[in-house]
């Protein structure tokens, strides 16, 4: 192991997509990896979806209503992700 | 306390059996039972296909009712929501909730459906003569659950 500060490790992420958004994206999740210099949190995940073009730009366009969760858990665009996290994306949720 | 998600339909009579048994202070019991309809947004419905996030969901409701028993004076509280293909008529949600007096039973309960709308991770797609469709989002749900 080295002693690397944080931000010059590679931050490797599982991705999920659900419901609407997973049929969008063509595929219920994938392992991304962020880039050194992208901002380790869940709006640096969007922003490099989002970048992709396509699909992604439309579905994570701004003002577009997407949620989040990290590790199961409600998280926001400025929710800080950390290497091994599993980053879900998804649509407002319609259950009851 | 106790939450559930499954494909097999609930008994109600036999849920609430088993929620007040063995606690005689039980003096209420509310409960909200969720359906399919088979009409939404001008068209008809012919069923629908329930997903949710494996392992979130259950946390989800798990902290929805934990935070129903602090608020409110209660003496246990059930969730069962249900996942996979339902037909119109079909039960979705049952929130059943016992207290020893029926204010607080009823607050309870609705506080719980009124969350469980806006945050457990639930999605429906609906079967209609067109094909199918996502539901959207509400706004009057989010304002539902702001009410609190």
């Amino acid at each position: 192991m080295t002693n690397a500060p944080a931000s010059l490790v590679a931050t490797t992420l599982r991705l999920v997509y659900l419901a609407r958004l997973r049929e969008a994206f063509g595929t219920a999740g994938e392992t991304l990896v962020l880039a050194a210099d992208d901002s380790p949190t869940v709006g640096g995940v969007v922003a490099a979806l989002h970048a992709r073009g396509g699909a992604w730009a439309v579905e994570l366009a701004p003002g577009r209503a997407v949620r989040f969760a990290v590790n199961h858990r409600v998280a926001h665009r400025d929710t800080a992700v950390q290497d091994g996290d599993e980053v879900a994306v998804f649509p407002p949720v319609t259950g009851g | 306390m106790s939450v559930r998600v499954q494909t097999a339909d609930f008994d109600v009579a036999r849920e609430i059996a088993a929620l007040r048994a063995g606690d005689t202070g039980v003096g209420a019991v509310a409960t909200f039972i969720g359906t399919v309809r088979d009409m939404n947004d001008s068209a008809r419905i012919d069923g629908m296909t329930l997903e949710h996030y494996p392992g979130m969901t259950e946390a989800a409701l798990a902290e929805i009712v934990a935070e129903a028993r602090a608020r409110f004076d209660i003496r246990d509280a059930l969730v069962i929501h249900r996942v996979g293909v339902l037909a119109p008529g079909d039960q979705i949600v049952l929130v059943a909730v016992t207290s020893a007096h029926r204010g607080m039973a009823f607050e309870a309960c609705r506080y719980v459906m009124d969350l469980l709308k806006t945050r457990a991770p639930f999605w429906k797609k609906e079967r209609t003569p067109s094909g199918e469709r996502w539901v959207e989002a509400r706004e009057s749900d989010e304002k539902a659950a702001q009410r609190w």
